[in-house]
This record gives structure tokens, sequence and C-alpha cells, in this order.
């Protein structure tokens, strides 16, 4: 028999997973946020823009999807989160939509407001997509200021609806850690898919620096992160308390996440090990899936093992766990049957990601100048 | 516990989603016509291997990109906006609401991305036939997309398959086909579709009139006009069948918005169809809102009961009726359903405050009011009057209503006429002999456009002030920001989407001139 406690799992693991794909696919963001600073010559430039403007779509798609479905199997986030926390969210969907159209803009004649402002857009997205995405994320397990009435509606505790999350030092090094990481991913991914030896050389001596900076950041946050307090929810009572060590707790009753963890940042670190001292092209696909593994280990830790997702630090009888803030029995279970199509989707995409990756990507195609962001 | 937000904050709000979906809509039909008649093209050209069909297909998908790109931008908005800005309602109807627009991202927008990525990036890659049907698989994903999404605005119409939950205060899902198969989902669906189908073709039409007019490009001018002029006559005719099938579900699920957009005070039989009219406030007033009279009308007699209910005996409520109510026709009152959805309401207190003093009997025995039938058709469907203050509030913008619904009609069936006659002009081969045509169709392009956004502004403005139709008003639906923040953000909205469509149309414009590649 199929349980609403089942389903309430079954949609955080899937919510994990969007999760994980999401700041995998943010490479594309990591290789944008290097526009200017990575490339020498503007056929370098060239190359990562259609590096990256062939894969942009996947990411912007995930997004939607993210929201959607965190929507129908969480509405109580969606509506606390987003409406609470207005303007953090605000700006990451802007970042999101001037670089929608960048892409497609930047070179065609007529665009009105020039290249380098496309190629601005393309550099904001990428800097402030992944670290305003990783900073929210710092804020399931740093809390926000919020409380619920009877009837489950929102009262933010700030002015700043979100912006304070800036303020936290963790929620910044998470931050920090989600930017460098796609930085990492995005140079990775360069080094793989373009076939232009400078620009492979140049990738990989700007790996150092920004793999060591996810390192730090991403250390500290964990370390951080296990050593402090959480928010521990009681399904019994529906009560929410403190509890020191909860995340650390978290990892060692649930020995599966634990794995998941570990084999995550190893794979990550093998990835960046290999690119850095073998050159190895195929790293992206280590650190690709280390990533996902890693972010899904951290939202089984966040929601999992009787702990609130989203806590609020005011107000904590309101913070939303999985049980609380789900969708009711029957649509859990209406969107369960909608997820089987999944393994199709991720399918197809792979088909489409292989047939566009068939060749790698050349100076003499840019020049010829097909399709051409 | 039950707060009427600041009306400038509601207004702000307002603005904004309209802004937002304003803008959105000028791109997104153009993705849903124009993406089946480039498959269609490319389909012939896969058949016939005629290289003239691939640079045609390939030239209208350039134009089809450059739309695309800020459709998608101008979409991931409205995706989360219901979160930002309209958090009470995302919570009351999440469990319903969130279903479709999840749906909509892993079933539909998926297909159409990863496709539109192939469909570009795929030539000479992979063979033929899979171009071909990558191609196709955009359209129908795109499609797709807009049918989960006016599943989800059908349901704020006509709130359907649902049971309220006192406990988490929330409406939930108890019948997902009732919800995908809502009748006003079904007709909604089918009259936007084709008015996007519509629309790609009239501004292919229009843009090849262009190319003959400057004589470039004849044959591919020729062709396209022969695909669009097609394509867009027999989704002129469906969108004018379709838009009758919604007047009628309309008639049904929303009386009120159907007397709004004709303007109709008095219910009657034999109801006539204004075809044309000019309305001027009169003296006389239904509370403190004036009544609007006819300064002229030309009216098709009957014509709105035959509408209606299929005979010109059908009576066909008016706004009057709607209003104070009509016990012969058993019409409630807006009054009596204020009353019966304040007991809904104060049933809801009651369950709160046994809650809080855990008198599980009480709640019981109320929760299980909640889920009675008789209860939920008698009282709990009037939840939303509850929050009505004075009955003239439930009149939507007669004026609005009226001028848009039949500047909308008369575009529609403006279209039929233009398409028959490029055809008409194209099999006789006096096309570029009638220059005036072809100068008529290029700035037709923008006409379509007037008629969809109309479309919306009627579906939209038509139903206030619900944002749930007798369930929840707008007023109690916004989320508890500044009235401040939400002014900045529309103006933020306002300049980013501005400077963006004017990057669109140059560049689309540019695109146009520079023709296609050889």
């Amino acid at each position: 028999m199929i349980s609403h406690m089942f389903l309430q799992a079954y949609w955080w693991i899937i919510i994990s997973l969007l999760a994980g794909l999401l700041v995998f696919l943010m490479f594309v963001q990591g290789g944008q946020s290097m526009i200017f600073s990575l490339p020498k010559t503007e056929l370098q430039k060239a190359m990562l823009v259609n590096a990256m403007g062939r894969k942009w779509g996947f990411t912007f798609t995930t997004l939607v999807t993210f929201g959607g479905a965190f929507f129908a199997s969480f509405p109580l986030f969606y509506s606390v989160s987003f409406g609470g926390a207005y303007w953090m969210w605000i700006a990451i969907l802007f970042s999101f939509i001037i670089q929608a159209v960048a892409y497609e803009y930047r070179s065609k004649p007529s665009n009105v407001l020039g290249q380098k402002t496309f190629d601005t857009f393309l550099f904001i997205n990428g800097s402030l997509g992944p670290f305003l995405i990783g900073t929210v994320v710092g804020t399931f397990f740093t809390g926000s200021q919020f409380s619920l009435n009877e009837l489950n509606q929102v009262k933010w505790g700030t002015p700043w609806h979100g912006l304070e999350a800036l303020l936290n030092v963790r929620n910044l090094a998470l931050g920090l850690a989600v930017l460098f990481l796609a930085r990492t991913n995005g140079l990775l991914y360069l080094m793989n898919t373009v076939d232009d030896d400078d620009l492979f050389e140049r990738s990989r001596r700007k790996l150092s620096m920004d793999s060591i900076s996810f390192l730090v950041f991403f250390l500290f946050f964990v370390i951080v992160l296990l050593l402090s307090e959480g928010f521990a929810y009681d399904r019994a009572t529906g009560t929410v308390s403190m509890e020191k060590f909860k995340y650390l707790h978290n990892l060692l009753q649930m020995p599966l996440v634990m794995v998941i963890f570990l084999a995550g940042v190893i794979s990550v670190l093998y990835g960046i090990g290999a690119a850095l001292f073998k050159a190895k092209r195929s790293a992206i696909w280590y650190t690709g899936a280390g990533t996902i593994l890693a972010v899904m280990a951290l939202f089984f830790i966040a929601g999992f093992n009787g702990t609130a997702f989203y806590p609020s630090v005011s107000d904590p009888g309101s913070s939303l766990t999985i049980d609380k803030a789900s969708s009711s029995f029957f649509t859990l279970k209406t969107m369960m049957y909608v997820s089987f199509f999944v393994p199709f989707v991720i399918a197809y995409i792979w088909y489409a990601w292989k047939a566009i990756n068939r060749k790698k990507i050349t100076g003499d195609e840019i020049m010829k100048g097909r399709h051409l962001y | 516990m039950f707060e009427s937000f600041d009306l400038s904050l509601v207004d702000w709000s307002r603005a904004q989603f309209a802004l937002t979906a304003v803008y959105h809509w000028l791109f997104v039909p153009l993705t849903l016509g124009l993406s089946f008649i480039i498959a269609i093209m490319e389909t012939i050209y896969v058949r016939t291997g005629n290289e003239e069909w691939k640079r045609m297909t390939k030239f209208w998908m350039t134009l089809f990109g450059i739309n695309f790109a800020i459709g998608v931008a101008t979409g991931l908005i409205l995706e989360f906006e219901f979160g930002t800005n309209w958090s009470n309602y995302s919570w009351f109807v999440g469990d319903i609401f969130g279903a479709p627009l999840a749906i909509e991202g892993i079933l539909a927008f998926f297909l159409e991305s990863t496709f539109v990525a192939v469909m570009f990036f795929g030539w000479e890659k992979i063979s033929k036939r899979a171009h071909l049907i990558s191609t196709w698989l955009v359209a129908i994903g795109a499609n797709l997309s807009a049918l989960w999404i006016l599943v989800a605005n059908a349901w704020m119409q006509n709130p359907v398959g649902m049971v309220f939950n006192p406990e988490t205060a929330r409406n939930e899902m108890i019948s997902f086909w009732e919800v995908l198969f809502n009748e006003v989902a079904v007709s909604k669906f089918l009259h936007t579709i084709s008015s996007g189908f519509l629309l790609g073709s009239m501004f292919v039409v229009g843009i090849s009139a262009y190319y003959l007019l400057k004589n470039r490009e004849i044959l591919l001018a020729k062709r396209s006009i022969l695909i669009a002029g097609i394509f867009g006559l027999l989704s002129s005719l469906l969108v004018i069948y379709t838009g009758d099938i919604s007047a009628r579900t309309l008639a049904k699920a929303q009386p009120m918005k159907f007397a709004a957009f004709e303007a109709l005070y008095e219910g009657k039989e034999r109801a006539g169809l204004v075809a044309v009219g000019v309305l001027r406030e009169s003296d006389r007033k239904i509370g403190d809102k004036a009544v609007n009279d006819f300064v002229f009308r030309i009216e098709i007699p009957g014509f709105l009961s035959v509408m209606t209910g299929g005979s010109p005996e059908t009576f066909v409520p008016g706004i009057s009726d709607l209003v104070n109510g009509n016990p012969e026709r058993g019409l409630l009152s807006v009054s009596e359903k204020m009353e019966r959805g304040r007991i809904a309401r104060d049933l809801l207190i009651e369950y709160k405050e046994a809650r809080k003093i855990n008198d599980t009997e009480i709640a019981e025995s109320i929760a299980a009011t909640f889920r009675d039938r008789k209860f939920n058709e008698e009282f709990f469907r009037y939840f939303g009057y509850a929050s009505i203050d004075k009955p003239e509030e439930v009149i939507p913008g007669v004026k609005v209503s009226f001028y848009t619904f039949h500047v909308m009609v008369m575009l529609g069936f403006l279209f039929i006429l233009i398409f028959s006659l490029a055809l008409l002009f194209l099999f006789r081969g006096t096309l570029r002999k009638n220059k005036w045509f072809l100068w008529i169709a290029l700035f037709s392009i923008l006409l379509p456009y007037v008629a969809s956004e109309l479309g919306w502004v009627l579906a939209e403005m038509g139903r206030q002030p619900w944002i749930i139709q007798d369930l929840m008003p707008v007023t109690t639906a916004v989320t508890h920001v500044s009235t401040g923040s939400v002014i900045t953000t529309f103006i933020l909205f306002a300049v980013l989407f501005t400077i963006l469509l004017i990057a669109e149309v140059s560049i689309m414009i540019r695109q146009i001139k520079i023709g296609p590649k050889n």
C-alpha cells in the first residue's frame, strides 16, 4: 500500500533530483560568468558562447520544471518562499530572463542593445544565477523569518523579503560554493566539447583557482553545517525544536545518504583532479554526476529524518516540513503517475544531447557559421 | 483571519500580472502556429527532396527562433508569479493548480525545448527523417505546453474536481480527469491553439506579401502563401467554431461574464446578439455602479438565446438578474450568495476554534460537513462571496468586456476573408497584380495579435473580481508584500520587457529584410 508518507518522500526525492540536475546544468551559467575573462580572441569567445548556447535551454527548462514540480508537490513551500523571499526570487528570475534572449540576439544584426550588452546579460546571469540560488538553498538550513496563520498564509518577518539571506555567512558560503562549482563544471564542459588547444589550456589553467575556491567554500559550509544546530520535527506532535548536531545526526542515521554524499563529493574531486593532473577530457562526467549526487544528499539531509526543510527562525512552529507542506495524497499519487514519464524524458534528452554533440565545436565550424549565437 | 488587502497592493499585483502575461502572449501564439507551418514545410521537403522547400523551412525557422527566445524569457516569470505575488491563492488551490504547471514542465516544455535544440543544431548531424520528427515534436510540445497552462487557467474560471479541507485550509483535488476535461478547459484549449495557428498563418502570409511587393523570393513567397493560406483559412474557421463553443460553456460557467460582454442587463428569452454597438453610461444604477445603455446597436434577433441554449426560447440571464436574483428562473441574488458564503466561512472559523481547544468531536463533524456534497453545492461554492462587501462588486467592467469581445469577433470574421482572398488570388495567379491586397496582407499581421490579446483581456477582466470563480476574489489572494515593492518590480518588468520587445522586433524586421540564405 502506498501511503501519504511514502509519496511525500518520493516527491522529495524527485525535487532533490531536479535540484541536483539544475546545479549540474548550471555549468552553462558557470561558462557564461567567464565570458569576459576566459577567451583570448573573439573566435574563442564565440566558441565558448556556442558551446554553452546549445545547452542553455536544458538548464532553463529544468529551472521551470523545478518550480512547477515544487508547486505541485509542496505547494506550501511555493507560496511561502516565493511570496515571502520575494526580492530574492525576483532577482533570480530577472537574471534568467535576460539570459534567455541573450544567446539568440547577441550576434544578430540590428539587435538594438549591441553585443556587449547581451554578453553582459550572460555574465550577470552566469554569476548571479548560481550564487543566488545557492544562497536561497542555504536558507533551507539556516532558516528565514516568517510565520503562518491558521489559514497557512505567510507573513514575512523582514522588510527585505529574502535579501536578508545575503547577510548570513553560511548562506553566502553555499552561494559561492555553487557559483564556483558551476564555473568548475563550465570549464570542464568546455574542455570536453570544444576542439581548440589554446582554449583547452586556458581552461585548465583557470580550473585550479575555481576548483580550489569551490572546495574552500564548500568545506566551510559543510563543516559548519555538521557542527550546527538543526530544526528537528516531531511528526507525532507536529512540533519543531532545535537539536544540536541535527544535520550530522541525519548523515549518521541515514547511512545511504552518507554514501550518496561521499560518492558525490569523491566523484567531483576525482573529476577535478583528473582534469588538472591528467588533462582528462571526460572529467565533466565525473564532476557532473558527483554534483547531482552531492546536491541530492544535501536535500535529503534538509528534508528527511524528521527535519524541517524550510525552517522559520522567528516562529519555529511555522517551519515547513515535507509532511506539512505537501500536497494531498490524491494529488501526490496522480503526480507520481506523471513522474513515471521522467525516464522517458531523460532518454530523449540523452538522445538530443548526443545528436548535437556528435562533433566537437571547432573554430572552423564557427567561421562557417550555420546556426550561430 | 480573513484579510482583504490594501486595494493599491491588489491593483498593482494585478497590473504586474497583466503586464507580464500580455507580453508573454505577444510571443506564444506565433510559436504555436509557426511551429506547425514549419513542420509542414519540412515534411514536403523530406517527401520531395526539393532544396527550395528546405531553404523555406530554414528561413521561417530563423524567425521562429527569434520569437521563441523571448517567449521563453517572458514565460519564466509567469511560472513563479503565482507564488511571488499571489501566495495566498497559491496555497488555497496549490493542491490542484500546481499539478498542471508541473506536468507542463515535465511532459511538454522539456519536449519542446529539447527538440528546438535538435531542430536548430541537428541539420547534417542526424538523418533527414530524425530531423523532421524533431521539428514535429517541437510543434507538438509547444501546443501541449499550451494545453496544460490552459487547463490551469480554465480551472480558475470553472473550479471543478476538488473538495475543501478545513484542516489545511485549502482545496484538494479529488478528480484529475474532471480538472483535465473541464468543459471550459477543452473549449479554451481548442480556441486558443487555433487562434495561434491563425496568427502564425497571417504572419507567414503577410511577410510573403512583403516579398511579392518587393519582387523578391517569388517562389518562396507563393509557396508560403499556399501553405499558410490553407492552414490559416482552416484555422480561422476553427477559431469561429471553437469561439462559439467557448461562449456556450461560458454562459453556463460564468453567466456574469457572458452577460457583461453582451452588455445585457435585463435577462430575456429571444435575446438578440449585438453585432455592433456603442455603449454609454446611463443614470440608472445597480448599487453604485452605473448601467450602460446602447447609444446605437445592430442586433441579430434571437441569436444570443440560440447560441446559449440552442433555441430562441432559451432564457439568457442579464446582469440585473444575476445581481438581484430571479426566483422564477432559479437565480440566487448576490446578497443571498454572500449570506451562504459567510455561513461556509463561519463554519471554517468554528473549525479552527474547535481545533484550538482540542475539541475533536466538533472538529470532525465540521470536517465531514465540508466533505458533504450538498453543503458544497449550496454553501461552499459561494465561499468567495464572504469577502464581498456590496453585491455590485461582482459586476465586471461591462464596457471593457463588451468592446474586447466585439472587436475580437469582428476581426475573427475578417481573417476568413483575408485568407480566402489570398488563396483566390494565388490560384488565379493574380497575387502580384493586386498590390492593394498585398499591402493589406502585410499590415494584417498585426490584427491577430490584437484579437488574441483582446481575448485574454476579456477572459481575465470579464471574470473580475474573481481569481477563482465564486471561491476567491483577487482581494484576498495577493502576497503580503509592500505596495512599493510591487510597484518597483512592475516598473522593472515594464522597462525590461519593453526593451527586449524593441530588440526583438528590430531583429525580426532586419532578418525579414535580409531574407532567406542561399
